[in-house]
């Protein structure tokens, strides 16, 4: 048994139907979906245009399938919670705290690093490069290194539900509860392994996408001619490479604590428990923007499309993005104001926090003064943005309130923050992804999403979500403290059943948003868009057709001010063709390479290894990871050519079909 | 670009005319009148929580509370309410509203886009830093009453409360004399909790190792819910207690009683205690040893065991209504709870 | 692929894609800026490494952080001026400096082309920066065995973690650099191996940084007080 360090049969819950079942049910699902497409035949295809790919679309897309698929998993958790809290009343529910704990730690955890990141990564892996009109990322392998790293860590987080456990001590593991003495068991490591191996990648990911975004744009792309989304994941990615290096720090410490009887963070030996508290929060606040950063830019683009006007105090706006991104960095003590700072300290934090609450209130009147004088279409994106911009302000209005440290003293840890924090995430950064989903979606995949299924998830998942989160609001202030596996107070009963009430109503938007899917992909023929450009863009994006050639664009396009694009179409009817006649080159594109993924099985590996304390088998991860490096740098060719008739003939249908669209949008003179 | 037309609606009084608003006494009478409307409503259905509060600090962190909720629902109710009416307005389909495409920036606007929640935030940074101070937890209650010294620690999963100057000692039932200010000294035996009690304000972090202050009071008699507010482990749920806030002399008699009624707290005692325990009855020790919560802080006391030693000293985790051992069962003591 | 690696290598083909000149001066001047157009493989890598460094950097600070927060957290064990011995310091940062110097000298020999000297130069800066790692080893070793180790306190904690976390960064670099110079050995002056061997002088200027960091803050402070 040495040989497996920890692990033996009794990791394997066999005595808890519910993660043995769930277990189950996973392990069958995802056997049938690898045996149906061994039947099919898909793996050549699979490992070909995708497992390999190093375009930065095709891993937008994965990051979103992987965001998604942990979104639901995430969800699941939150069914369940809800329901034990119900269920919970006066009794002992449904589910042990041994097991509740594991389920809400995991909650937070896979929502934001598994869902929230890898959603915002993905929508800006696809359409930044598009935006600053380029072929690829900076660093087109990194970025599928990055990737799969990610899924890596989704990966390991999921592995925990079968074998061994997951932690119990919430999404943040504050010490001294995640210390061997409180927490002996396997479920932190999993959470700190997890989280590092993850966390590389999107450290790399914020590398390659300031690189891209700073140093590869489109001739004449200079700065202030950068569309929004490109502005807001400058700053968010900017966020990324100076906070997730902290998180690597404190985790680094926890981990040494852990395994090898560091006093970091210890009751023992000097150790300091508020700086753990500290460390998490200096990149734990961070974090929140860069999550809502990057749907700021999204809103923006959709405000501007769907009004038909371009972004209102453009200027403004990306002065308010860099405002909120270095004033994030000043604010992280908010978090435990309770913790007894003194009130010097509280004030200070208490007015850093409120003065963020500027730059967003900045935004939200642009996005007015962008509606102001426009034609307002009311298509599902702009529907999820406006929701977001009302909703998102009663959750910073909450917000704000919390950063007031007296206010925080009743309702610090209650409900009522669950609720804040859900009302600025769920509308900020869900709402962002879902509007981001809807709108570029025709131009991944060349066909549009289905309106009237999408308008009927927007307007059910939107009353679900106030049905669950006022209840929320209201029991917060009645005292009730979030993490109760069980509840004795008849005072907070009703709201909990409303809360309830609306998980079911969520449920329901969730199923409609799959239906939506899987009608459009049905209908797909009509809904197929034809001229990449299915909004009446205004950025590069939609000049190009839907789906982009591999090489995104023919000749790299030539911006001669802001929202180049719909410039282009106001010319259009002075010069009736786009096509300038010039000569088509030929086009290097970067080779497809297995590195990120061998790089992500041999990362897995050494994860579950060090959790379980396999030593051996995790110095052949290392081993078999270093080897993967030495074998990637070897390779001679790193680049393939696609010889210019063959790029004048993929270019030429494009053409066509926006010939026919321009001419059709032309505007009287 | 500066093409501003006359549709949009800059007018030069606009700003000061906001400031003025947000400033002057009138703006605080709508300020008033806009912040009871939800106010009244949630207090409705209130009773019990931190909107219904029965000491001076629950009412000051509720009066600075709703106090903050009026000044911003002055900006977000218009901000919410124009930016719905002007996505309907413009709507595509009505073709009364006038299209100005050039509508993209005007210096009068981007100032009053600034100026409105920056002038929010320096009203409400006032708020912050005046309430920051007049709530410090570490800051006495003004009372003609001499305060009351209680000693605080949480243990895996239940709350310990010793009374110095009584030199009795309570678990998972707090008893305070109503009117009479609570001086609150805090820690923790394992890992981190906070101490809180909704109806009397404001909570408080409890660390092994490190002391918390807090000062609170109940003004009137009567049976408060009081928690942990910080996830601590598979036992948080049910890591609550009940406060009772007695009369002068039904307290004095209450510790006098608990005086005869047995249960020694010593640091053999207590190392029992800090074991981990679930859903701990109401208990009481009649003695405690002098600067045993000293010895908690100094960590003279060790941290508590956590799960492997508890677990190889042979006791159950889950005890439900477990009595510490060592300890005098609480309920019939109290005289003058209802 | 071309060879002129340390050339700004914009493609001739978008440079004369302003012709109204909107994107300023830089299409002409090709500052890397980006108005000109994408900046050159070489330009890209050196800035993504940069990137990668400061984001190394800040991980250190969150180390330095935690070791400032710690460093009175004894616990009654010994202290940093028990412990340190400033001669052996003082031996592993001119060993440390001078393999940067001597890395400087494989970069201008890269840049002379000339593969004898860069394998030399890259051979002595793996051997100085060897060197270097035996003496921290032995340190560790020492103080292991006279029950400092980094469990005795929150201090000596902090001290390993940080200390060791850049001991770690210099073996993965001889780890680097070894590979490096194999593949230079085998596929010649490419300009990928350029790029890198220009990433990796970066890399070890930047440990200096962070070493001096450490001299001063760590074994300095903690000697005297």
């Amino acid at each position: 048994m040495t040989m497996l360090g920890k692990l033996d049969w009794s990791a394997i819950p066999f005595n808890q139907p519910i993660p043995l079942g769930a277990a189950l049910g996973v392990f069958l699902a995802a056997a049938a979906m690898l045996g149906w497409m061994t039947v099919k035949g898909y793996w050549p295809y699979l490992w070909r245009e995708w497992i390999t790919s190093v375009d930065h679309k095709r891993i937008g897309v994965m990051y979103i399938v992987l965001a998604m698929l942990m979104l639901l998993r995430g969800f699941i958790d939150a069914i369940m919670m809800r329901t034990q809290q119900v269920l919970a009343i006066h009794g002992p529910g449904y589910l042990p705290p041994e097991h509740y704990d594991q389920i809400f730690s995991a909650h937070g955890t896979i929502m934001i690093f598994f869902a929230a990141m890898p959603f915002m990564i993905g929508l800006m892996n696809f359409v930044v490069p598009l935006q600053l009109g380029i072929r690829d990322v900076a660093f087109p392998t990194l970025n599928s290194v990055s990737f799969w790293l990610t899924a890596s860590g989704a990966l390991l987080v999921n592995i925990s539900l079968v074998i061994g456990e997951f932690a119990r001590t919430g999404w943040l593991p504050y010490a001294p509860l995640s210390e061997t003495t409180y927490s002996p068991g396997v479920g932190v490591d999993y959470y700190l392994w997890a989280i590092q191996i993850s966390g590389v990648g999107t450290l790399l990911t914020g590398v390659n996408l300031v690189t891209t975004i700073l140093k590869m744009r489109a001739p004449g792309m200079g700065y202030l001619r950068m569309p929004m989304f490109c502005w807001t994941s400058l700053a968010s990615n900017l966020l990324i490479v100076a906070a997730f290096p902290i998180l690597t720090a404190t985790l680094a410490m926890l981990t040494l604590d852990r395994y090898l009887g560091f006093h970091f963070f210890t009751n023992e030996a000097g150790g300091n428990q508020m700086m753990f508290v500290n460390l998490i929060w200096a990149w734990g606040h961070p974090e929140v923007y860069i999550l809502v950063l990057p749907a700021f830019g999204i809103y923006s683009e959709v405000f501007s499309t769907f009004s038909s006007k371009p972004l209102f105090g453009y200027r403004s706006m990306v002065a308010a993005t860099m405002f909120i991104c270095i004033v994030s960095f000043m604010v992280w003590l908010h978090h435990f104001f309770t913790m007894g700072a003194g009130a010097d300290v509280n004030a200070a934090f208490g007015i850093a926090t409120s003065v963020i609450a500027v730059g967003t209130g900045v935004k939200i009147y642009n996005w007015l003064f962008t509606m102001y004088g426009g034609r307002v279409r009311f298509d599902t994106p702009m529907l999820w943005a406006l929701a977001f911009v009302t909703t998102f302000t009663v959750g910073g209005m909450t917000g704000v309130l919390l950063a007031v440290p007296p206010a925080d003293f009743v309702l610090h840890n209650s409900l009522f923050l669950v609720a804040h924090f859900h009302n600025v995430i769920i509308s900020g950064v869900l709402f962002g992804a879902f509007a981001g989903f809807t709108y570029w979606f025709p131009k991944a995949f060349g066909f549009r999403l289905h309106e009237g299924w999408g308008k009927a998830a927007f307007w059910v998942t939107l009353a679900g979500y106030i049905l669950v989160f006022v209840p929320l609001y209201i029991v917060g202030l009645l005292g009730m403290t979030r993490r109760l596996q069980h509840i004795d107070m008849d005072l907070w009963a009703p709201w909990l059943r409303v809360a309830a009430f609306g998980v079911l109503v969520m449920i329901a938007g969730a199923a409609l948003q799959i239906t939506q899917l899987l009608v459009s992909i049905r209908r797909r023929d009509k809904l197929r868009d034809e001229t990449g450009d299915p909004w009446d863009g205004r950025s590069l994006e939609w000049s190009t057709s839907s789906p982009p050639p591999v090489f995104n664009y023919a000749r790299l396009p030539h911006v001669e001010g802001e929202e180049p694009y719909w410039r282009i179409k106001q010319r259009a009817s002075e010069e009736h063709s786009p096509d300038r006649g010039e000569a088509y080159e030929p086009i290097e594109m970067p080779r497809n390479s297995p590195t990120g993924f061998v790089t992500a099985f041999f990362s897995t590996l050494i994860g579950f290894a060090l959790i379980w304390h396999i030593w051996w088998l995790a110095v052949v991860g290392f081993i078999g990871a270093y080897a993967t490096f030495v074998i990637f740098a070897w390779r001679d060719h790193g680049d393939y050519e696609i010889p210019a008739n063959e790029v004048a003939r993929i270019d030429h249908d494009h053409m066509a079909a926006r010939s026919t669209l321009l001419r059709s949008r032309e505007r009287p003179a | 670009m500066e093409s501003a037309k006359s549709s949009c609606p800059t007018d030069a009084s606009f700003p000061g005319l906001l400031a003025k608003l947000v400033l002057l006494p009138s703006g605080c009478m709508l300020m008033r009148l806009l912040g009871w409307i939800p106010a009244i409503a949630i207090l409705s259905s209130c009773a019990g929580g931190v909107l219904d509060p029965q000491g001076p600090v629950g009412s000051a962190n509720r009066m600075i509370l709703l106090n903050s909720l009026a000044v911003m629902l002055v900006i977000v109710v218009p901000t919410l309410v124009g930016l719905l009416a002007v996505a309907w307005k413009f709507r595509a389909s009505n073709s009364n509203a006038p299209y100005d495409p050039d509508f993209t920036y005007s210096g009068r606007i981007e100032l009053i886009v600034w100026s409105i929640p920056t002038l929010t935030i320096l009203f409400l940074g006032g708020l912050i830093y005046y309430g920051s101070y007049q709530l410090d937890p570490r800051k006495p209650i003004l009372s003609a009453q001499p305060p009351l010294d209680i000693q605080v620690v949480s243990l895996d999963w239940k709350w310990l409360f010793l009374y110095p100057e009584q030199g009795v000692g309570a678990v998972n039932q707090l008893v305070i004399p109503a009117g009479v200010p609570v001086h609150f000294k805090l820690t923790s035996a394992s890992v981190m909790n906070t101490f809180f009690v909704p109806q009397l304000g404001s909570m408080i972090y409890v660390m092994n190792g490190m002391q918390t202050e807090l000062h609170l009071q109940a003004d009137r008699e009567g049976s408060f819910f009081g928690q942990s507010a910080h996830f601590s482990g598979d036992g948080f749920s049910d890591m609550n207690f009940n406060v009772s806030a007695v009369s002068a002399d039904a307290f004095a008699r209450w510790a006098s009683s608990l005086r005869g009624g047995g249960g020694v707290l010593n640091a053999n005692a207590y190392r029992e205690l800090a074991r981990q325990s679930t859903d701990v009855a109401p208990a009481s020790f009649g003695h405690v040893q002098p600067g045993l919560f000293d010895a908690v802080v100094r960590q003279t006391l060790p941290p508590g065991p956590g799960p492997a030693e508890s677990a190889a000293g042979g006791e159950s985790q889950a005890s439900p209504k477990a009595l510490p051992a060592a300890a005098a069962p609480m309920a019939h003591h109290l005289q003058g709870e209802e | 692929m071309t060879n002129h690696a340390f050339s700004s290598d914009i493609s001739p083909a978008s440079q004369t894609l302003d012709p109204h000149e909107l994107g300023g001066h830089a299409a002409r001047s090709a500052t890397g800026h980006g108005e000109g157009g994408p900046a050159s493989k070489f330009v890209t890598v050196a800035y993504g490494f940069w990137i990668f460094l400061l984001s190394d950097i800040i991980m250190f600070s969150a180390l330095f952080a935690a070791y400032a927060v710690l460093a009175k957290a004894t616990a009654g064990g010994p202290t940093g001026k028990d412990l340190f011995e400033p001669a052996r310091v003082a031996v592993q940062t001119g060993l440390l400096l001078t393999s940067s110097f001597t890395g400087g000298l494989a970069t201008l020999a890269a840049y002379r082309r000339s593969m004898a000297a860069t394998q030399l130069w890259l051979f002595v800066t793996g051997l100085l920066g060897a060197a270097f790692l035996f003496l921290e080893m032995q340190e560790f070793a020492v103080m292991i065995g006279l029950q400092a180790g980094p469990s005795r306190s929150a201090f000596l904690s902090a001290f390993f973690a940080l200390v060791g976390c850049h001991g770690a960064h210099v073996s993965l670099g001889l780890l680097w650099l070894g590979t490096m110079m194999a593949q230079l050995w085998v596929k010649g002056f490419r300009a990928d191996i350029l790029r890198r061997l220009h990433c990796f002088g970066l890399f070890w200027h930047a440990l200096d940084i962070i070493w001096v960091a450490i001299f001063t803050l760590v074994y300095l402070l903690g000697a005297s007080s």
